[in-house]
């Protein structure tokens, strides 16, 4: 149905669009448009060609003016000026021709906006074409896939249809089996029945057989009889042993029943005694409640009131009735522990969806602010970590304190001892280097005044030769040109010239003494020769240490000095290992001081 | 902890008399008795053929002793050596023989279970009880000894006779509501019957003494049923083991079940202390253990076990049975009461290696032995709340609430303790090997080491 329509549809889409191109463009001629229409449209021009002729014009004139009132224009009339018709009255006839091209303007204006309207609706039309088409298409497979669907259904309907069979003969087949197995046990129970039964026909028969033999093997062969276990004697079997047999199992029956009624019973007292435990403190527990609840709300706590009271009094009554131990009374019991149970329930209940509520609040905080409490919890640990800080140092102040004070005297006085003994080693020692340092000072002191006085006497020898030598300069400005012209030419030394080999020979001696010394020495050179230098003499005497020997080398130059600049130093410096111990040692002492 | 030099048995025959003086054992046809405080031979009997069956009289003054193939019941007199009883069942032959409780009488089981009969030694009388049922156990004397209840078959229907054992008066007689009757046991306070059925349907039914219904049990239809049944010393507690490898435990009062144990292959009970054996070499001659075996000459084929405690969970081992066959190899087979009510020792079939010891207490488990080989015997010390078994090695094992201990046996040539008594005092303990028998002296000051 649906196709045949769609078919339908496009047909006369095809129409339209065909009568559409031809209004849009005339030029392409449409075979069965024009058929019809050009014929006549022909026909009309061969008139129209020969419309108006000389002849005819009145004619005309009449027919057109017809033809203008038909179109409504019967204001102007056309009228021909002479009555053959040769000549036309021109301002009707321009009037009319005014008119007729005002209304051939208008009508082509329409044409225009009908055909751009037809334009429009043509792409309307092919817009709906093409939506069409889709939906077609969509259709199509819609349909496709309900066929698609109808297949499956079908194949999934002849599935069932099988297994439905197939479980039909499933079920057939188990109630065979259960048939089949109840067939079976019932002639299983009947063989076995009936086997049991022969045998115990052949039993019997057997008995029968064997006691009819009359075996003579069956016998007890006893040396001589035993007297009962009790020490009485056998009874007859008699009526009244019977009774007795039954009294006796009676009697024990009913024993036993005593017995486990009396447990019971125990039991049941002590359960009764946990019960009233029980309500006594449930009742002990939800009267407070329910007074502090009132508050909170106040018909729950009302109801609550309520209950309790009637608890109270089911309780009382319960507890009255409870002795009585009869039914009524358990049962009034066990409701009222019913009831205390089931508020006790709903007050843990409540409770609980509190706990909850405040833990939801709690975590929705969290969630709310972590930022700030993650602030503040810093805020907080730092504080903490400072006081923490504050007490540790307390704590190693009091320490110190404690250790410094709390020694009881006899250890105080031990350690005491100790640190006395060890200060007067290294008192010792010290003073023993102090000694020896004073010796040396004592030694460079004697030195140096021996320098002074030697310096005192070079100086003065000095003087003298000045002396002289301004006296033979004064000498000289007298004319005796050639002994001035040598001392010019070799300007101060010109006096050491006079004593050569001496100069050389101290230098030799004193190879490694300073430039100073060797300017210091040159004036007396001359006495050198006589008069051995002062550290030669030193030295030859022993009075000066090997170890100092060096000191007129450079280095040993600024030792000395060091040695006059700082003393302590110096001692230091001699004894460097030591001195690092000891001062390792007093800064050890100092600690202990400390502590 | 002390053990005794070995003797010999045969075919597991030996026990010590009800009053705990004397020892009994048989050595083929020979019946040797021996003071049980210094082991000498009191009393040498000699028997007409091997001994099948030996069974003290309560009064410890006789002994019992049986020849299934010869149809013969021989009994002894320990007062009178010379004083002889020879009973001849003849040609119907013998499958059983006991004593009644007052020591006194005989029953015996003829082949084919065609009758009961019961000899008096006083009067020499003989009488028949027709119609006994073959079953697992058809026979229970009550604790007192004045009861006796046995199963019958009559006309495919199951009936228990209660008889007065004083006189054999039939006090009762009754149809019960079972298939096919299993066995029955009294209460050990003597009031009430418990009759289970086969293992085709599970049911327990609880007759009272004079006869009545009291409660019929059933925990569930179309499966394999009971599989074992036993008392509370207290008669508080009927436990019931079934094919479902669970335990019922069925309470006095109303005869309902107050609790139920599984024995899951999973133990995950945080209550429960899991032990395991754990199996080692001696390390060679570092400790006095080692140079002890040398001494003993076993060390080369003797291991050391030790019990660890394991964490849980644990699995414990466990062997599939085979569905086709029949009696599978599943479900409880053992129950044992301690002494003092507190414990249940149970062994499930499929963990043949494990001991489940439950606290009636808390109805809950206590412990779990897992042994290196398959449980063969397993007792509680009549005294103490103490457990002994044996797995048919060289090793015994106790438990107790506060431990568990493996001890090696130190005899020559590998004793393996394939089953074991306690002594009625609890003070020392009856191993008993392949052939040969052994004693163990418990240390009555500090229990078990």
């Amino acid at each position: 149905m649906g196709e045949w329509w769609t078919t339908e549809a496009s047909m006369e889409n095809y129409e339209i669009s065909s009568i559409s191109h031809v209004t849009m463009s005339p030029s392409r001629q449409n075979n069965f448009v024009s058929s019809y229409s050009f014929p006549l449209a022909k026909s009309f021009y061969s008139v129209i060609s020969a419309f108006c002729t000389e002849d005819n014009i009145l004619q005309c004139i009449s027919y057109i003016n017809q033809e203008l009132a038909s179109l409504g224009l019967s204001s102007t009339y056309i009228e021909a000026t002479s009555p053959e018709g040769t000549g036309l009255n021109a301002v009707p006839a321009l009037n009319a021709m005014y008119e007729l091209l005002q209304i051939h303007r208008r009508t082509m204006s329409t044409v225009e906006g009908l055909e751009k309207e037809q334009l429009k609706k043509s792409s309307t039309m092919e817009l709906m074409q093409t939506s069409n088409t889709r939906l077609k298409d969509q259709l199509e497979l819609s349909i496709r896939e309900k066929s698609g669907l109808h297949e499956m259904e079908r194949q999934l309907q002849l599935k069932i249809k099988t297994l439905q069979s197939c479980l039909k003969t499933e079920k057939d087949e188990v109630q065979k089996l259960q048939s089949i197995i109840a067939s079976r046990a019932s002639q299983y129970s009947h063989d076995a029945k009936r086997k049991e039964r022969e045998a115990a026909k052949l039993r019997e028969r057997l008995s029968q057989l064997l006691v009819d033999r009359k075996d003579k093997k069956l016998a007890i062969d006893v040396l001589n009889s035993l007297g009962r276990s009790d020490g009485k004697r056998g009874h007859w079997k008699t009526a009244k042993a019977t009774a007795s047999h039954e009294g006796e199992m009676y009697k024990s029956l009913l024993s036993d029943y005593e017995a486990s009624q009396k447990s019971l019973m125990l039991e049941n007292a002590e359960l009764k005694k946990v019960l009233q435990q029980m309500k006594k403190e449930m009742i002990h527990i939800l009267s407070p409640r329910s007074s502090s609840g009132r508050g909170a709300t106040a018909d729950d706590s009302l109801e609550q009131h309520h209950d309790s009271d009637g608890e109270e009094k089911t309780g009382d009554t319960s507890r009255e009735t409870l002795d009585q131990s009869c039914e009524h009374a358990r049962e009034q019991l066990t409701n009222s522990i019913r009831q205390q149970w089931r508020k006790l329930r709903n007050h843990v209940e409540k409770l609980d969806s509190q706990v909850s509520q405040v833990q939801n609040q709690l975590e929705s905080n969290k969630e709310m602010i972590p930022l700030e409490t993650h602030e503040d919890e810093m805020e907080r640990m730092r504080c903490e970590v400072q006081q923490c800080k504050e007490f540790i140092h307390a704590q190693q102040q009091l320490l110190q304190q404690q250790l410094n004070t709390s020694f009881d005297d006899e250890t105080a006085a031990l350690l005491n001892d100790c640190y006395t003994l060890e200060e007067k080693e290294r008192l010792k020692e010290e003073w023993r280097l102090f000694e020896e340092q004073k010796r040396n000072f004592e030694r460079e002191r004697k030195n140096f005044t021996e320098a002074a006085i030697r310096l005192g006497r070079e100086k003065k020898a000095f003087e003298e030769d000045r002396a002289s030598w301004l006296k033979n300069q004064f000498l000289n400005l007298t004319p005796f040109t050639d002994r001035r012209r040598c001392s010019s030419s070799d300007g101060h030394s010109a006096l050491s010239v006079r004593s050569e080999p001496e100069i050389r020979s101290s230098v030799k001696a004193q190879l490694a003494k300073s430039s100073t010394y060797t300017t210091f020495s040159t004036p007396r050179s001359s006495q050198s020769a006589a008069v051995p230098s002062t550290p030669e003499l030193y030295r030859t005497l022993r009075l000066i240490p090997e170890s100092s020997s060096s000191r007129h080398s450079n280095r040993g130059l600024w030792q000395e000095c060091s040695t006059i600049e700082d003393g302590d130093n110096r001692v230091k410096a001699k004894n460097g290992g030591r001195c690092s111990d000891l001062s390792i040692f007093s800064m050890g002492e100092d600690e202990n001081s400390l502590n | 902890m002390n053990f005794s030099e070995v003797f010999k048995q045969s075919n597991q025959l030996c026990k010590v008399s009800p009053d705990g003086k004397y020892l009994a054992t048989c050595v083929q046809y020979r019946l040797v008795v021996r003071d049980v405080s210094t082991l000498q031979i009191m009393h040498l009997y000699t028997c007409l053929d091997q001994i099948s069956h030996m069974e003290w009289s309560s009064d410890s003054l006789f002994i019992l002793c049986a020849m299934y193939k010869r149809g013969l019941v021989q009994v002894w007199s320990l007062e009178q050596p010379d004083w002889h009883c020879k009973i001849d069942e003849g040609s119907i032959g013998l499958v059983s023989s006991r004593w009644s409780p007052d020591g006194r009488h005989i029953l015996n089981t003829t082949e084919f279970h065609l009758r009961i009969t019961v000899w008096s030694l006083c009067t020499k009388a003989v009488s028949y009880i027709k119609y006994p049922k073959a079953c697992q156990k058809g026979i229970d004397f009550s604790r007192d000894g004045s009861y006796m209840a046995l199963a019958e078959r009559r006309d495919c229907k199951d009936f228990v006779s209660i008889f007065v054992c004083d006189d054999w008066h039939l006090l009762r007689h009754f149809e019960t509501e079972t298939q096919d009757l299993a066995g029955l046991e009294w209460s050990p306070n003597g009031c009430v019957l418990a009759v289970w059925d086969s293992c085709l349907e599970y049911k327990v039914l609880l007759y009272s003494l004079d006869g009545r219904l009291l409660s019929t049990y059933s925990a569930y239809e179309w499966s394999l049923g009971v599989k074992s049944v036993s008392w509370s010393p207290s008669s508080q507690f009927l436990a019931i083991g079934s094919y479902d490898e669970k335990v019922r435990i069925i309470n006095h009062i109303t005869w309902k079940k107050i609790a139920q144990f599984q024995h899951p292959a999973t133990v995950e009970s945080t209550k429960a202390t899991v032990y395991k054996e754990v199996e080692r070499r001696p390390a060679v001659g570092t400790d006095e253990m080692s140079l002890h075996n040398i001494t003993t000459g076993s060390t080369l084929f003797n291991t050391q076990s030790k019990y660890e405690i394991c964490s849980l969970p644990v699995q414990v081992p466990v062997v599939k049975p085979d569905p086709d066959r029949a009696n599978p190899k599943i479900g409880v087979s053992v129950l044992a009461f301690s002494s003092n009510n507190h414990y249940l020792a149970t062994k499930n079939d499929n963990m043949a290696s494990v001991v489940w010891v439950w606290n009636m207490q808390m109805m809950s488990l206590q412990a779990v032995l897992e042994q290196t080989s398959a449980v063969r015997c397993f007792q509680w010390d009549p005294c103490h709340p103490r457990l002994a078994l044996c797995t048919g090695n060289t090793k015994l094992y106790l438990w107790s609430p506060g431990g568990c201990v493996a001890v090696q046996v130190p005899t020559e040539g590998g004793f393996q303790v394939h089953s074991l008594n306690w002594h009625c005092s609890g003070n020392s303990l009856i191993l008993l090997g392949k052939e040969q028998l052994c004693l163990c002296y418990m240390e009555t000051d500090e229990e078990d080491k």
